[in-house]
């Protein structure tokens, strides 16, 4: 996983609350046994007409937007399916930090495990947010959102800002404690399957 | 201060603790399926690595497996890459896999219990939402992600932040136990708390009104725990569930040992505090009829529609969502539940197809006919449970009152074979999620239990089963 950078660009303001997994990436692509390439289809039902057409109305279809690497939405953003394609249909499209007032459990771990930062913030900035057109700035290492007109803090766990700020490879980093894995192998009492 | 059930099985499992870190968590069973494992194998290959304990990992195919004849060849070719992807996977790192052709197929939440795979205060995962099901025995059963897969089947531990406690109470004895199911009991939970309300959190289902309920009815209580946002549900296992699981093709040999041990263990201290508590009463609960397009979005059968401002409780962003959730639904505030005529029913999916809930639903139909408006069809959740329904005549209830009867899998509840609705095709589905396009682009996903499922597709719309002879 490449480390995380700070990042300069517009918000695109999704303004819906509860985006669920089959939202950001139906279920017809989930056929795929690769994890790139899923740009693309992000969103594809609200993005696409039935002959697959852009729609008009769909804030990602606004060339305003084009090449922006920040998304606001409203609460539980990325509930239901734990399918980790949502994520790798996010980062693919180029949005590297998402941001919402609160995040379904599976959807948040797995933004940590392909270098997305997921940040939470109270309701009111977010309805801020979702209105900001100019430029905003994402400082993880000083965990700061800077728009022209103020500079919000947000909160992160010290080991998750750790794991994207140095892009590690949480296997490697687990490997670490083999001998503990097998240490609690010994005593555990829970039977093989076969 | 004593400790609840999820306090005691985490901290039995705990390999590494550090503070203000995540820990590093043992898991017992992982349970792999063709949509959410390939990358995650790619991922051991890349990296020359092997699988920790292909002892403690099992393997099915379930989303995209055809439930028509399965001696035909799979016409999807991206369905049957995956699939066949997932048989080479399981061949080259020594994964036993029940593939197409077992007779131990089926949904991987239906099967793990049914042989004896899921054990009272085991962990388990899976790369899937649903894996709470296993909560229902008294496991901490969790869905992850891709690359947690990758991490459980290169180390069988996973790093989690330990979640809070939530408590469920579930106070009072049915009086109506066949018409008011263990699907009204969880959706009327979800309405309550929310679809946010259990996130971060660990629910145990507690009360007269949990305790009461079969394991059938306890797997369809603990599989929707993450509609209501929860990272897992749980109950304490007792007798029934000792039963449930003795004698099944994998129980572990030494079992009676193990329920005593279990017996002592797995249960909440009386001086335990939870983080967190809701309770309700049995019998303040009826039967259940989702109108909008999330779990929370349901109501009570003989209810209208509520209005987008009644709903959102003041809240604007929730109204807006009620506001897009009735134009999708192509419904109308007032209209009662009882007059919305339905073109299609799904009796499946790892919340609805055991056992119990296929005889349930039977007698509703036994006798009857599916309204000339509907297309019916029951999915079993394994070929277990097909075979079961059969022996018992089952199939020849549904299919004489024209309900197709089809082979074990997820089918209709995702689409991701060839079962999906039309666009504006309205399903009453036993499923677990109504989202835009869940069951087919278009398509409008209503909520309910087995049995108001069946009576729906004998009437062609909703009907309140409770004015139905149900014993």
């Amino acid at each position: 996983m490449e480390p995380f950078q700070n990042v300069k660009s517009i918000v695109t303001p999704l303004d819906k609350v509860n985006v669920d997994t089959d939202q950001i990436i139906p279920k017809q692509f989930l056929k795929l046994v690769q994890k790139s390439g899923f740009g693309k289809f992000l969103f594809f039902n609200w993005r696409y007409d039935e002959n697959e057409n852009m729609k008009s109305d769909f804030i990602l279809n606004d060339p305003k937007y084009d090449g922006s690497k920040i998304l606001v939405a409203g609460d539980n953003f990325g509930c239901g399916s734990s399918r980790e394609h949502a994520v790798w249909a996010l980062d693919d499209y180029g949005f590297s930090v998402i941001i919402s007032s609160s995040f379904a459990d599976i959807f948040f771990s797995n933004c940590f495990k392909n270098g997305i930062l997921p940040i939470s913030l109270e309701s009111e900035i977010i309805q801020k947010l979702l209105q900001e057109t100019n430029v905003v700035e994402v400082d993880l290492e000083n965990q700061i959102i800077k728009t022209p007109s103020e500079s919000i803090s947000f909160t992160i766990n010290s080991h998750k800002k750790k794991i994207l700020l140095e892009g590690l490879d949480d296997i490697a980093q687990t490997f670490q404690y083999v001998d503990e894995i097998s240490e609690f192998e010994k005593k555990s009492t829970v039977p093989s399957v076969l | 201060m004593g400790k609840t059930l999820f306090e005691k099985i985490w901290e039995s499992h705990i390999v590494v603790e550090k503070q203000n870190e995540p820990a590093l968590i043992y898991i017992d069973r992982h349970l792999v399926h063709e949509v959410t494992s390939p990358q995650a194998f790619d991922g051991l290959r890349m990296n020359n690595r092997q699988v920790r304990r292909p002892d403690l990992t099992i393997a099915t195919m379930d989303h995209n497996v055809p439930t028509s004849d399965r001696t035909l060849p799979i016409l999807d070719q991206t369905s049957a890459v995956q699939i066949k992807t997932l048989e080479n996977n399981c061949k080259d790192f020594g994964i036993k896999l029940f593939d197409i052709n077992s007779p131990n197929q089926g949904i991987v939440h239906v099967i793990g219990p049914q042989l004896g795979i899921t054990l009272p205060g085991s962990t388990i995962v899976c790369g899937d939402s649903h894996t709470s099901t296993h909560g229902a025995f008294g496991a901490l059963a969790l869905g992850i992600g891709t690359s947690e897969v990758e991490h459980v089947l290169a180390s069988q531990t996973l790093w989690l932040e330990k979640p809070k406690t939530f408590e469920v109470r579930v106070e009072g004895k049915r009086n109506n136990p066949h018409a008011v199911t263990a699907k009204d009991i969880i959706l009327s939970i979800i309405k309550n708390i929310g679809t946010a309300g259990g996130t971060g959190t660990v629910i145990e289902y507690r009360g007269e009104g949990i305790t009461d309920l079969s394991m059938d009815q306890r797997m369809t209580i603990c599989n929707m725990s993450i509609e209501g946002g929860a990272r897992a549900g749980l109950i304490a296992p007792d007798q029934k569930t000792f039963d449930y699981l003795r004698d099944r093709e994998y129980t572990p040999k030494n079992y009676e040992t193990l329920v005593d041990s279990w017996k002592e263990n797995l249960k909440t201290d009386s001086d335990a505090i939870f983080d967190k508590q809701f309770i309700l009463n049995i019998n303040d609960i009826a039967p259940q009829v989702s109108w909008g397009t999330n779990p929370g979005m349901t109501c009570d059968v003989d209810e209208p529609i509520p209005s987008p401002d009644e709903f959102s409780n003041g809240d604007v962003n929730q109204k807006k969502g009620a506001e897009k959730a009735l134009e999708y639904m192509d419904l109308k505030s007032g209209t009662m539940i009882e007059d919305i005529t339905i073109d299609r029913v799904f009796i499946g999916s790892c919340t609805n197809a055991r056992l119990e809930d296929l005889i349930e639903s039977s007698k509703i139909v036994q006798g009857q006919k599916v309204a000339s408006n509907v297309h019916a069809m029951v999915v079993p959740g394994s070929q277990m449970v097909k075979k079961q329904a059969e022996e018992m005549g089952l199939d020849k209830i549904f299919i004489d009152a024209n309900f197709e009867w089809r082979e074990a899998g997820c089918s209709m509840c995702l689409g991701m074979n060839p079962d999906i609705l039309s666009p504006g095709e309205r399903c009453a589905s036993t499923s677990n999620r109504n989202f835009e396009g869940r069951q087919g682009n278009g398509g409008r996903t209503h909520l309910v239990s087995p049995v108001m499922a069946a009576a729906a597709a004998i009437n062609g719309h909703f009907v309140d089963v409770r004015k139905l002879d149900l014993n």
